[in-house]
């Protein structure tokens, strides 16, 4: 079953002026249709303004469709009586982790979440342990947050959702704030969340490398889906990637550029490894 | 030599509790229209070595030149050391707060103490530079989108006619486009007008591209001050740091290994596929 799916989605900001009046209409998601399995790793990608946040903050209801339908594990978000369980079902995880971190203590902060829900206090540190746990935060459970790298808190950002056994997690440009050391922390525990404990992931983010090991990529433009496939199939389309503000990882694009000066190598490479090994083969025939 | 730091030391909290040794003896030149990058990872003082650059954080110990003249000495005048320093912040987008995008970058110039004419011909020309068209000029700044928001900010300091602009992750949240135009409109600077350019971060790839010279922080001291392909040729000691040089940098390497007759300097996509076309061809 999916676990989300949108129908017809569209969604308008209107902007209105002092008297209540409509200034003016931005199409930001237009007719939207897709339909994301339960247990997918799903990749968002698209150039600033291209509708991705918004798209994102209808999963968990933060934002209604203006036409159409969108259904989170079934449930249609437009009705109000499933806001509670839809929010429960989905958690999202933004861009900066300073504004997501709200307690002194991690294992306090990671607890708000289930606190909030009502759960009972043995049962909130049994999640709190567990959580941590699954994104490599345990030995720092008594730390205070902004002691923490920029990596750390966003794990723990995660972990505070996780809490809350979500079956989807949505991720907006999750490493946006991070350096190198940070971003490969967050997501290969995105990852790993994914593979051991089957959450759901949406994850939207500028950064290419980080979307090869997903199963399935969207590319959005003006509120379109204007791609969609495995990332293979995404960037073995080279020209299309960028004609849309977007790159390919550093190796695919110089996969590409030895294709161009007439190098027989395998489309949609995503690897320092694969194209080492592609060249290797070259190299034999030669 | 526009920039000098003899021995430059900064300590955080100094006597307390949290004291911290957040630039370790740091000293360096920088020449006139040099082109640096400046990488490290979170916490590795590049913040706080960029902050001393223009004077908003004072050195524990050493001194520090600009143009010759020590920055320190009695009587100096930081306000047109400021003004000849332009600092663009993370995120410099935040600190827009004007109604109108012209209004925003005229700001800087007026409060230099420029007569009303000169600023607003200061403030035209910055917004040409960073290619805001003239239309936008009397939106509000919040109407924009990120990369047009982050190029009027950048605007606000280029009114100031700095001789030397320092950009701190210029690119962070942009989609790739919009970090090309960002990076190729310094570029046009650093070529055109001459101006020295820092550039702070996380980017390989963009370091390769663009910079000259590459200064490495780790913990507080400055590693590395060199050429930016004699830098990645360290790719095993940058990781050791939590950095990392850019893909095709690992490529060759890896070729390299497997034998191949290859130089591993290449560090763009460009120079990747030449030597790698070169070294197939010279099989034959």
């Amino acid at each position: 079953m999916e676990m989300i799916k949108a129908k017809d989605l569209s969604f308008e900001y209107i902007r209105r002026d002092e008297e209540g009046n409509v200034e003016s209409i931005n199409k930001a998601i237009d007719n939207i249709n897709l339909e994301i399995e339960k247990g997918d790793f799903i990749a968002i990608l698209g150039a600033n303004g291209s509708g991705k946040s918004t798209f994102a903050k209808h999963i968990n209801a933060i934002l209604y469709p203006t036409e159409g339908s969108l259904w989170v594990n079934g449930m249609n978000t437009a009705e109000e009586k499933n806001l509670w369980d839809i929010r429960q079902t989905a958690g999202m995880v933004f861009q900066n982790p300073d504004n997501q971190i709200i307690a002194t203590v991690v294992e306090e902060d990671v607890g708000f979440g289930p606190e909030n829900l009502g759960i009972e206090t043995k049962e909130i540190w049994r999640r709190v342990e567990e959580s941590l746990k699954a994104v490599g935060m345990l030995q720092m459970r008594h730390m205070s947050p902004n002691k923490l790298s920029g990596g750390q808190k966003q794990r723990v950002a995660i972990a505070g959702i996780m809490a809350m056994r979500p079956e989807c997690i949505i991720l907006d440009e999750p490493t946006a704030m991070l350096d190198p050391n940070g971003r490969r922390e967050v997501i290969s525990t995105i990852y790993e969340l994914n593979k051991k404990e089957k959450v759901t992931v949406v994850l939207i983010t500028h950064h290419m490398d980080e979307v090869i090991y997903a199963d399935k990529v969207y590319v959005m433009e003006k509120g379109h889906v204007v791609m969609e496939g495995t990332p293979r199939e995404i960037f073995s389309r080279v020209d299309e990637i960028k004609k849309y503000r977007l790159d390919v990882p550093q190796v695919t694009d110089l996969a590409y550029e030895l294709r161009k000066s007439g190098l027989d190598l395998p489309e949609g490479i995503l690897t320092v490894g694969e194209l080492v090994k592609a060249l290797e083969e070259a190299r034999r025939k030669l | 030599m526009q920039i000098i730091f003899d021995k430059v030391n900064y300590i955080y909290g100094k006597g307390t509790a949290f004291e911290r040794h957040a630039l370790k003896d740091i000293s360096f030149c920088i020449n006139k229209g040099e082109f640096i990058g400046l990488i490290g990872h979170t916490g590795s003082g590049k913040s706080t070595l960029i902050q001393h650059m223009n004077g908003l954080i004072k050195a524990s110990s050493g001194s520090i030149y600009f143009n010759g003249e020590d920055i320190y000495a009695q009587g100096y005048n930081m306000k047109q050391l400021r003004s000849k320093v332009g600092l663009v912040f993370q995120y410099p987008e935040h600190q827009l707060f004007e109604t109108t995008v012209f209004k925003d970058v005229v700001f800087g110039p007026l409060n230099l103490g420029l007569d009303k004419l000169e600023a607003e011909l200061r403030a035209y020309e910055a917004l040409r530079m960073v290619g805001i068209s003239d239309d936008l000029l009397d939106a509000s700044p919040f109407e924009l989108s990120g990369g047009q928001k982050r190029r009027v900010a950048i605007a606000g300091v280029l009114a100031m006619k700095p001789e030397v602009l320092i950009l701190d992750e210029p690119t962070a949240g942009l989609d790739p486009r919009g970090r090309d135009d960002i990076l190729d409109q310094v570029t046009k600077l650093h070529e055109e007008a001459g101006m020295t350019i820092i550039l702070v971060t996380h980017s390989m790839e963009d370091v390769a591209c663009y910079c000259d010279r590459l200064f490495v922080m780790n913990n507080g001291e400055l590693v590395f001050q060199n050429p930016t392909k004699e830098v990645f040729a360290h790719y095993k000691e940058l990781e050791e740091m939590h950095l990392a040089a850019p893909q095709v940098t690992y490529v060759m390497n890896m070729l390299k290994e497997k034998g191949w007759n290859v130089s591993c300097d290449a560090t763009t996509v460009e120079e990747a596929r030449d030597e790698i076309i070169r070294a197939l061809g010279s099989m034959h």
